[in-house]
């Protein structure tokens, strides 16, 4: 990056100077148990006043050593584990970890399991993107669209807890294809849900898009530049409202995804404003790949022949996909046995969160929970 | 860009690939000039990952990867080197500002210094816990027991 991106210093949360109101400067704790915080993570402010001058996370507290577990467990036992990372999108880490096993394997999966994969995984994105709205709603002080939210994801986690038998924690994949067929009506929910869903986004943008409050609150807050997000490795929706037009389904192609029509939404402004827009507009999209990957699936096997016990040659492989959070990878490396020699998770939540700081420098203590709000992370995935 | 990095460096570097993607082995002492040139030159300008592998029974135990990433070329490396085990490396914070978080997970794991980081101190577990669990010696069950007495007031985390 050029010499105009930001880089910061550690704060020295030690020694506070004197304000100009000539007060000293406050260094103040929230969390981990804070309701806005989404989880455990720990913010120490320093803040002059209201506004904030610097902050410093604390994580670690949902640390669960997941790297180390998966160098003790086989391939496929290891596929249930990474549902626990973000476990609000378990469908999206299933899928980057199989696309994983399954480059490292050579093998790709059949046809028909990567509808039913794509469709499966971009209503994950959408339920997601639900959560994230209704909470992030709900931090900022509209009530309204968390039980909006949640009535509507409903209807998703319905879908998957007929096709799996889980809701939340769904291990939907197999590395090599899918175990379960589509129940019988699968195609048929399906398209009630596209149906039933499209006015409700509606719904949800004639609560916010244009409510005063709504826009008080959000625009130009946590402005990140599209430099700084690249400079701090930030990905997804954060990115793309930056105005960087990036998103791994069309630069690098996976799974089926160059077989559907979709566009990538960016943002002009890089503020809360309009990474709300560009999720807005992402729940969209993601129903016209649902909806033309449900008009398509086609007959076939829906499992690749994989061994029964998978032992990848000797080698490394990194792969990755685009998780509703940004770019998730895992970089796995074979000893030729029949557990990962290294198993290392690229998390989407822990890069991104690492903005916060220079997203909330000179904002108001009450804005640090829009911009927690707005990262949208998991804490599951941050400390794995 | 590989082959041209290749005549420059010599045996300094060796380029291979592997189920269609390409990484670089490079010596310890280039990586610093390496990694600023394929920032500022060929536009690798997003770091995705850095990240280690520890293997005990080698002579130089840790490799360090880098993943980096081109928006312009779409295009997708790994560099990796070998360090000895107490050695350090060269901090790429200054070049990526997201190598920031990336290295403090690698020493936490690791236990592998990075030069020139700003504030190099672990991340995921608490300040004060002993040993670095991503080692292969490091068992699956072990954990910093005297760290657990004195903060948790218990015996045993397990």
């Amino acid at each position: 990056m050029t010499d105009d991106t930001k880089t910061l210093s550690p704060l020295d949360l030690d020694t506070p100077d004197k304000t100009h109101l000539d007060a000293n400067e406050l260094v103040i704790n929230m969390g981990p148990q804070h309701p806005a915080t989404h989880g455990v993570l720990r913010v120490i402010l320093r803040l002059d006043g209201e506004k904030v001058l610097g902050l410093e996370c604390v994580i670690g507290y949902l640390h669960r050593g997941v790297e180390k577990i998966a160098e003790n467990r086989t391939y496929a036992m290891f596929n249930p584990y990474v549902d626990r990372m973000d476990y609000v999108a378990a469908v999206s880490n299933g899928l980057g970890y199989c696309e994983a096993v399954e480059k490292l394997l050579n093998v790709e999966a059949p046809p028909r399991a990567q509808y039913i994969r794509v469709i499966l995984t971009e209503l994950n994105r959408i339920a997601s993107h639900q959560l994230w709205l209704g909470t992030h709603a709900l931090d900022i002080g509209a009530i309204t669209p968390l039980f909006y939210t949640f009535r509507d994801r409903e209807e998703i986690l319905k879908i998957f807890e007929k096709y799996c038998g889980a809701r939340l924690t769904t291990h939907a994949f197999r590395i090599g294809g899918l175990q379960y067929e589509a129940y019988d009506g699968f195609e048929k929910d399906v398209k009630n849900f596209i149906s039933f869903f499209k006015p409700k986004i509606d719904e949800y943008e004639e609560l916010l898009t244009t409510n005063r409050i709504w826009l008080e609150r959000t625009k130009g807050v946590g402005v990140i530049s599209g430099k700084d997000c690249i400079a701090l490795g930030v990905t997804g929706p954060v990115l793309r409202a930056s105005g960087v037009k990036w998103d791994i389904r069309k630069a690098q192609p996976y799974a089926n995804y160059k077989n559907f029509d979709f566009e990538i939404p960016t943002g002009e402004n890089g503020d809360t404003y309009d990474r709300y827009l560009v999720r807005m507009v992402e729940m969209r999209q993601s129903l016209r790949i649902v909806e033309q990957a449900v008009a398509g699936i086609p007959e076939g096997p829906i499992m690749a022949k994989v061994p029964k016990v998978i032992k990848p040659a000797v080698g490394e492989v990194y792969h990755s996909i685009e998780a509703p959070k940004g770019e998730l990878g895992y970089f796995i490396v074979s000893d030729g046995s029949t557990q990962p020699y290294r198993l290392r998770v690229r998390p989407p939540s822990f890069v991104n969160l690492q903005a916060l700081d220079l997203m909330c420098r000179n904002q108001l203590v009450a804005d640090v929970i829009a911009v927690i709000g707005t990262l949208d992370i998991v804490l599951g995935e941050v400390d794995r | 860009m590989i082959a041209k990095l290749k005549r420059e460096y010599g045996s300094g570097m060796e380029a291979l690939t592997y189920v269609g993607q390409n990484y670089m082995l490079v010596d310890r002492s280039l990586i610093p000039e390496i990694l600023q040139r394929l920032r500022d030159e060929e536009q690798f300008d997003y770091c995705v990952d850095l990240t280690a592998v520890h293997y005990p029974k080698r002579e130089k135990p840790f490799d360090v990867i880098w993943i980096l990433y081109s928006f312009a070329r779409n295009e997708r490396i790994r560099v990796k080197t070998q360090i000895a085990d107490g050695e350090s490396i060269a901090s790429v914070a200054p070049i990526w500002a997201t190598a920031n978080w990336l290295e403090r997970e690698a020493y936490d794991m690791f236990g592998i210094k990075f030069e020139g980081h700003p504030d190099l101190k672990r991340i995921l577990l608490p300040e004060g816990w002993k040993g670095f669990p991503l080692r292969k010696d490091y068992g699956i069950l072990q954990q910093d027991n005297e760290w657990v007495q004195i903060n948790l007031g218990i015996e045993s985390g397990q």
